[in-house]
């Protein structure tokens, strides 16, 4: 057992309401610049629908991750290593710009610069690419909100997966598209930072690399060369060319900030609340094995074999001995992302059947069916009405199965009647009806797991959904606390210091009057401190300070 | 003027590249790429570039064969001058038409694709020209030279002088009588060698053989100084690369 930590994150996509704060703020952090005009680290998809870049999805075309050799051992899907060279001086499947789409502006000068003249001026676009005037005809999220009609439901590579499935009842798979029958949910989609990553594999000048120490997948701008290979070798199509530096650039998991202990930028924004993130520990021996897994079916189960329970004292003393340092131990503990992924089971792998082993994973989405039961007049929140209606999603079962779990139905019906029976069972709560335990063990969980479930996905502060050990500052601030006693030493019993035992500033002529006597000590106001005051969801956590 | 061309010039150009290629190494990893257009326009190259850089590859073997192994020892090995002369006019000539061709579809494609001619720097297309020339040069000093039967036979005089000039000792004498359209291909060629770390012709030195050897997954470790700020580098920082 070789113990490694990965930082992991998992989005909520029952919350998501597609409003593309993340892709723009990590647009703005990170992308906005010249040759990476087309670029988005963060984008949001709407399912079904081509995304981005168009039908990225269909790994014949693109020929992205990995797949099994006739010996059953893992191989690119773009070619061996000799394929690789032989290829290197132009890649034969690498996307190109327009399959993004074409980046554009708007000549704003025509505004303020016409003639005067019988028209207004209007601002014309322009090719970023070819500076000239064009018609723009795509962007990242232009099928948004299903604006790509039928033909865009049509297009998605997935609903004609799903449909050729030999097992599968096509009429029951049959996504419906007509107006006003349709239905849609979205998928915000970051690199995967996956353990078996296939850009790393591709990459010929050895510039790409999976951290030891988060698993965070970088590329070395100074080591690579442009070959494009990680390009075509990423299934998801989240590694790009920049075209002005001829270099690969890719979502980086906003290591700067994880480092210091904040959210990447993208979870920090989200409006929604819903992306966790957290420690996931795994055996680095068993991934290769886990990866070559023959049953593409079988491969969500296995990347589950992979990860370590991290509340295991064997697990722990093996992560110390492999260098992991304790407060990431620590972490790993009380990670969100592990108790989604692992302990409630309801967060699936997106794409499992790539063998890239991803870590970005997704709890589907379960809103529709509540809708869709109230609407036809029974009651939504109902346990014995939602089982039922979880198999007649408008959003067929099969299509969520081909993004999450390889086309395997069972996994993602499970994760969703743990989602139905939580909202059943946490509406008896609520309304001070006798907790039915039976709505729990239907789903194999305790009354407890529910309500802690619950606490995660419904209520969790930020510092619940970010459990993020800092890189060498966790360290720091220890010592630093350290030399600063907790209380001050004139705080005996009766002593000249002595603080009034209320909370403080509360006196009896209103706040701040009375038994006050001085300043309450403090502690010096550190970076920690000072980021958990700005970031904390309510006062109280300031008054803790 | 013949010292020059035949005993300063060699020196300047491969001086220039090795000085010039650890130049580039400790000061422009960053720059060290072909900044492929392949993401502006695709089906063109996808045909054009293998063909250049295939037949590129072969005229470079070529030329290595041709100066630096002496006449004695393919004659010892029983390959004939006769022989040797189809091998090097067919062989070579293939290669080269290969290289032309493909050379010139990446030109078409280079000044006819508008985001790709944008984003031609000048440095680009001095390195197009000199290029372009050397080999067009190259296979105009072989073809008017040669016919089936016979050819100018370099390897008597050119090739003794590219081996004297690692000797130290070059052999300026020897590139006497040597036909016009030879010298300035063979000018043209030690420009284009002196040119090599100055230009995106530097990718040739990143040929990524190791990969054929290395675990598929590269792991790396942050290292104890990668953290916070990275120290400042050397020369101006570029804004907007």
């Amino acid at each position: 057992m070789r113990v490694l930590a990965q930082i992991a994150m998992v989005m909520n996509l029952d919350k998501c309401i597609g409003c593309h704060t993340c892709s723009v703020t990590c647009k703005q952090t990170w992308t906005n610049r010249s040759g990476m005009e087309y670029v988005w680290f963060n984008n949001v998809e709407t399912r079904p629908g081509q995304g981005y870049p168009r039908r990225y999805e269909d790994q014949e075309k693109w020929r992205g991750g990995w797949e099994l050799n006739r010996r059953g051992a893992l191989k690119l899907k773009s070619g061996g290593r000799f394929h690789a060279l032989a290829t290197i001086f132009s890649n034969p499947v690498l996307p190109e710009i327009k399959d993004y789409y074409e980046p554009w502006t708007y000549e704003y000068k025509n505004l303020t610069d016409a003639p005067l003249g019988d028209d207004y001026p209007v601002a014309e676009p322009r090719s970023l690419i070819t500076g000239k005037p064009m018609k723009i005809e795509w962007s990242s999220n232009w099928d948004d909100n299903l604006g790509g009609g039928a033909e865009g439901v049509a297009a998605d590579p997935m609903v004609a997966k799903a449909q050729a499935r030999e097992t599968a009842d096509r009429a029951a798979v049959q996504v419906k598209a007509a107006f006003e029958q349709t239905f849609m949910f979205y998928l915000p989609r970051i690199c995967e930072h996956c353990l078996n990553p296939a850009c790393v594999a591709s990459c010929p000048s050895g510039a790409m690399y999976k951290r030891t120490e988060d698993g965070i997948v970088l590329v070395d701008q100074d080591r690579c060369r442009g070959w494009r290979k990680c390009v075509t070798g990423c299934p998801y199509k989240k590694v790009y060319f920049n075209h002005r530096t001829g270099k690969a650039e890719k979502c980086t998991l906003c290591y700067p900030r994880l480092e210091v202990g904040l959210p990447t930028v993208c979870s920090e924004t989200c409006v929604g609340r819903l992306r966790y993130l957290g420690v996931v520990l795994y055996d680095a021996d068993k991934v290769t094995a886990a990866a070559s897994t023959p049953d593409e079916k079988a491969l969500y189960e296995a990347q589950l074999g992979v990860f370590l329970d991290p509340a295991d004292p064997e697990v722990r003393r093996a992560a110390e001995r492999d260098g992991i340092p304790h407060d990431w131990i620590e972490a790993a503990r009380r990670s969100p992302v592990y108790a989604l992924i692992s302990t409630y089971r309801v967060a699936l792998p997106l794409h499992p059947e790539y063998r890239t082993m991803p870590m970005v994973w997704y709890v589907p989405p379960l809103s529709p069916v509540v809708e869709a039961l109230t609407g036809t007049g029974h009651d939504g929140e109902d346990a014995g009405n939602l089982f039922g209606a979880i198999d007649t999603l408008r959003i067929p079962l099969e299509y969520l199965a081909e993004l999450f779990t390889a086309g395997d139905v069972g996994p993602v019906r499970a994760a969703l009647e743990r989602l139905a029976a939580m909202r059943s069972y946490m509406r008896g709560v609520n309304l001070g009806d006798p907790a039915d335990p039976s709505v729990p063990a239907r789903v194999g969980m305790t009354p407890q797991d529910i309500e802690d479930m619950y606490r995660l996905l419904a209520v969790a502060k930020y510092e619940e959904r970010y459990v993020i050990p800092t890189a060498a500052v966790g360290d720091a601030r220890r010592l630093e606390e350290s030399a600063v006693p907790d209380g001050c030493g004139l705080d005996a019993p009766g002593g000249p210091g002595m603080l009034p035992s209320g909370p403080p500033g509360a006196g009896p002529f209103g706040d701040d009057s009375g038994t006050y006597q001085g300043l309450p000590l403090v502690t010096i106001e550190n970076f920690h401190a000072s980021r958990r005051r700005q970031t904390a969801d309510d006062v109280s956590a300031e008054e803790e300070l | 003027m013949d010292t020059f061309l035949w005993g300063v010039l060699p020196y300047v150009a491969l001086v220039l590249l090795i000085a010039g290629t650890l130049w580039r190494y400790r000061y422009d990893k960053f720059g060290w790429t072909t900044r492929s257009s392949q993401v502006y326009e695709s089906r063109l190259l996808n045909i054009a570039s293998p063909a250049f850089h295939y037949g590129i590859l072969f005229v470079l073997v070529g030329h290595l064969m041709g100066l630096f192994v002496p006449e004695s020892w393919t004659n010892a090995v029983g390959l004939k001058e006769r022989a040797y002369h189809l091998l090097s006019l067919y062989g070579g000539t293939a290669a080269g038409v290969l290289a032309v061709a493909g050379i010139a579809l990446l030109l078409y494609r280079r000044r006819t694709n508008t985001p790709v001619f944008r984003a031609t720097t000048r440095n680009d297309k001095l390195m197009y020209a000199v290029l372009l020339a050397a080999v067009i040069m190259g296979m105009w000093a072989k073809l008017t030279n040669s016919s089936p039967s016979s050819g100018y036979n370099y390897r008597e005089t050119i090739a003794p002088w590219a081996r004297s000039i690692f000797t130290l000792r070059p052999d300026i004498s020897a590139m006497e009588g040597v036909p016009l359209t030879y010298r300035i291909h063979a000018v043209i060629g030690l420009t284009l060698i002196a040119l090599v770390p100055f230009t995106r012709l530097i990718h040739m030195f990143s040929a990524p053989v190791q990969y054929l050897f290395r675990p598929y997954v590269v792991y790396r470790s942050r290292g104890a100084g990668e953290l916070g700020r990275r120290k400042e580098r050397r020369g101006w920082e570029k804004v907007d690369s």
